[in-house]
């Protein structure tokens, strides 16, 4: 694995496989009635935030926490960055309290990359999202939760996703999840097909390793996971659809479209949800929907990119499995 | 002044010959000339051209002197084999007034290395609403013949007719930044398959050829010349193609950077390669070649823009547009056109001299290397081949997209009307 995690597209498929099965003895940690290991100790994690997101700082920090790491929390408002500071100059202050490790989440694509690449710093830097480019631990915990669901959590061990249909709807353009689950579910073996209308699809993605469709109700019959993806209500603004009734109607995943999903078929959805837009709350709140084990998910996620990142050279779990519970 | 001999240089490229200059004039070009009274600059196997022109740099004085200064800029153009420069409009306050033209064509005249010639915009502070007094620019004394919004695109139609036929009365020209506003927000890179991968915005090469399209065919509707500013598609390249074979006054220019790199090397999000138009695809580069080379684009311009560190040293979206480049000009013609066998040294003093000095009518520059001409001369070390090292730069900026990238051929003399600025490579 590389030093750091930057992009989906820079994991080879071993190395996205050990990250998931990771993630798996992760997992049972938070099963234990004490959800912690001590394999950070003493290290420091900084979760720095130019764009507000609560939920994934959030996720970070609970798997920083069980990693039992110092964490510092950095939010980019009411702080220098916005009397003016770069980027640069906030990331060398930081390093000089002695951060191991930043998580970035920044508005500007490439970001993270600058700041692993320039010089600037030499502490892990782990990319949280950057502008419409990449969220490389968003894409894991999606391949996680489908290979939890569409293979199970045991059988799944030392497998990849090989001949899965998975289906991307919505705002692909604008969309860094969309651009890491087709990087990282590629490499994992998926076919994965993007659905949106063509306003919503970038000039330039026939090169990508994927199929692309105009039409929902044709793809759905044969998907074996369908990610929704959020729709911003303003994007109607700039004339990507003509009214949100309309992108619902044509692109939105209702009860009756669901029917039409094979039985062992998913919802997934990176949330946070517009319900009436792209989901309907029957969808979002039926078993099939799985949302809120992402959410789970992400968490041991983390935990196991940080860990591989920082603390690999020591066992993941101190004790076997066979001893929980 | 005293006289200079320059022994052996290949003219043009051709054939080797002495070239004696006398005062500010070319007195003499044979074989064997005598030396007699005349300081001796033995230049075997180096090229000898009329000194070169650029129709399109950023001197970003007044207003941005912590980039570059008219000296500053001067001085590096020089080192870059120029002896005329034609200085950008957008400075702050722009040189939308006769006042702020004469400012620069002074500041140019008093450093002297290197004419310098004030573009004048179109429009008051280049907001594309009102014209500036362009009779007023033209009348001063800096005789300003060449308008744009550079930076900005004359994007109002109305506008833009209004002023090409408002120039025609002293036989100005307007050149034009084509893009297409609307088409091109929120854009930071070439709108293609790296774009859509590395997550930044879009600069459709239809945002440029777009506009391209509409200005040759308002120069043909009322009947005058247009120029069109660092084209940078293949598309552009069709469409100025059409519009001369149609019999329309259109004159385009294509930088060097367009000539050489492509958008794959945004994928390392260095905003060193952050530029406006943005670097195209192989297949554009290609095309921009073959049509400097075929004369359906005119000349070789730099788009110099220098930019201070701290405004390249960050993530691409906060970075400055722009790059340096009249040190590295002539180097990058000679690595793509020169040594690939697109272009003689006769066709890039033509693209480089001769052609652009007549859009912008510098008198005296651009002239053929022979007897009674105004010694305006570049000297070049084609043989030679080494790395771009910005920190030897006589410009103020060091955003130079070519550091430690090796290339041909550098510039040792430069002579302004007889009078060295460049000697061995050091200014004088």
């Amino acid at each position: 694995m590389q030093r750091h995690l930057i992009s989906a597209a820079d994991l080879t498929r071993d190395d996205a496989v050990l990250i998931l099965d990771t993630a798996e003895e992760m997992a049972r940690v938070a099963d234990r009635p004490i959800k912690k290991l001590p394999t950070l100790r003493g290290r420091t994690i900084v979760n720095l935030f130019f764009e507000d997101s609560t939920r994934t700082r959030i996720s970070f920090e609970a798997a920083e926490k069980r990693l039992s790491a110092d964490v510092i929390n950095f939010s980019a408002k009411g702080s220098s960055v916005s009397k003016g500071e770069s980027l640069k100059d906030t990331a060398q202050t930081l390093e000089a309290m002695g951060v191991d490790a930043v998580v970035i989440r920044h508005g500007a694509s490439g970001a993270p990359y600058r700041l692993a690449n320039s010089g600037w710093i030499d502490a892990v830097v782990v990319n949280a999202g950057d502008g419409t480019h990449q969220h490389p631990t968003q894409a894991l915990l999606d391949a996680f939760t489908m290979r939890r669901r569409l293979i199970g959590p045991d059988a799944g061990i030392g497998q990849d996703l090989d001949g899965k249909r998975i289906t991307i709807v919505g705002d692909v353009l604008h969309s860094r999840v969309a651009r890491s689950n087709v990087d990282l579910l590629h490499t994992l073996g998926a076919e994965v097909t993007l659905v949106a209308p063509p306003t919503l699809l970038p000039v330039g993605i026939e090169t990508w390793p994927c199929e692309v469709s105009y039409d929902l109700d044709s793809t759905l019959p044969k998907s074996d996971a369908v990610m929704m993806l959020r729709v911003q209500r303003e994007r109607m603004n700039a004339a990507f659809f003509p009214t949100e009734r309309e992108y619902s109607r044509r692109y939105g995943l209702d009860g009756d479209r669901m029917a039409r999903m094979p039985e062992h078929a998913v919802v997934m959805h990176p949330g946070p949800m517009v319900r009436g837009m792209e989901i309907t709350a029957e969808v979002a709140d039926s078993d099939r929907c799985t949302v809120v084990e992402q959410v789970a998910n992400g968490v041991s996620i983390r935990m196991a990119v940080l860990y591989l990142l920082l603390g690999g050279n020591e066992p993941a779990v101190t004790h076997p499995r066979t001893e929980e519970k | 002044m005293s006289k200079i001999l320059i022994r052996g240089a290949k003219v043009l490229g051709g054939e080797p010959q002495d070239v004696l200059i006398d005062g500010g004039t070319i007195a003499e070009v044979g074989a064997g000339l005598s030396a007699e009274g005349a300081e001796v600059v033995e230049a075997e196997g180096k090229v000898l051209l009329p000194g070169l022109v650029d129709l399109h740099t950023h001197l970003r004085e007044p207003g941005r002197e912590d980039s570059e200064t008219v000296l500053t800029g001067t001085r590096a153009a020089a080192s870059g084999g120029y002896t005329t420069v034609f200085a950008m409009a957008n400075t702050f306050p722009v040189a939308d007034t006769a006042g702020v033209v004469e400012q620069v064509w002074r500041l140019g005249k008093e450093h002297g290395y290197c004419d310098v010639q004030p573009i004048g915009a179109v429009t008051v502070g280049l907001e594309g609403r009102k014209l500036a007094e362009l009779g007023a620019m033209y009348e001063s004394a800096a005789g300003v013949t060449v308008f744009s919004d550079d930076g900005k695109c004359v994007h109002d139609a109305v506008i833009m007719r209004r002023a090409l036929e408002y120039v025609k009365a002293f036989g100005g020209v307007v050149a034009q930044h084509a893009q297409e506003p609307r088409l091109t927000e929120g854009a930071e890179m070439n709108e293609g398959v790296v774009s859509a991968e590395l997550g930044l915005g879009g600069w459709p090469a239809v945002a440029e050829e777009s506009i391209i399209a509409r200005d040759v065919l308002l120069a043909e509707h009322v009947g005058s010349r247009v120029h069109i500013c660092h084209l940078s598609t293949a598309g552009s390249v069709e469409i100025v193609r059409w519009a001369k074979s149609r019999g329309i006054a259109v004159t385009a220019e294509v930088t060097p950077h367009h000539l050489l790199l492509t958008d794959e090397l945004v994928r390392t999000y260095n905003p060193v390669y952050k530029v406006n138009p943005p670097l195209r695809t192989e297949r554009d580069v290609m095309a921009l070649r073959e049509a400097l080379a075929d004369g359906t684009i005119d000349i070789v311009a730099t788009d110099h823009a220098p930019h201070p560190h701290e405004d390249k040293d960050c993530e691409w979206a906060a970075a400055a547009m722009g790059m340096v480049g009249l040190e590295t000009a002539l180097s990058v013609v000679q690595e793509t056109m020169v040594d690939t066998g697109l272009l003689d040294w006769a066709g890039v003093a033509d693209r480089m001299s001769v052609k652009p000095a007549q859009i912008g009518q510098a008198t005296g520059h651009g002239r053929p290397v022979s007897a009674g001409e105004p010694a305006n001369l570049t000297l070049v070390d084609t043989a030679y081949r080494g790395l771009v090292e910005p920190a030897g730069f006589a410009s103020r900026s060091r955003n130079t997209p070519y550091e430690g990238r090796e290339l041909p051929g550098r510039v040792t003399h430069t002579w302004l009307r007889g009078k060295a600025t460049l000697v061995d490579g050091k200014l004088t």
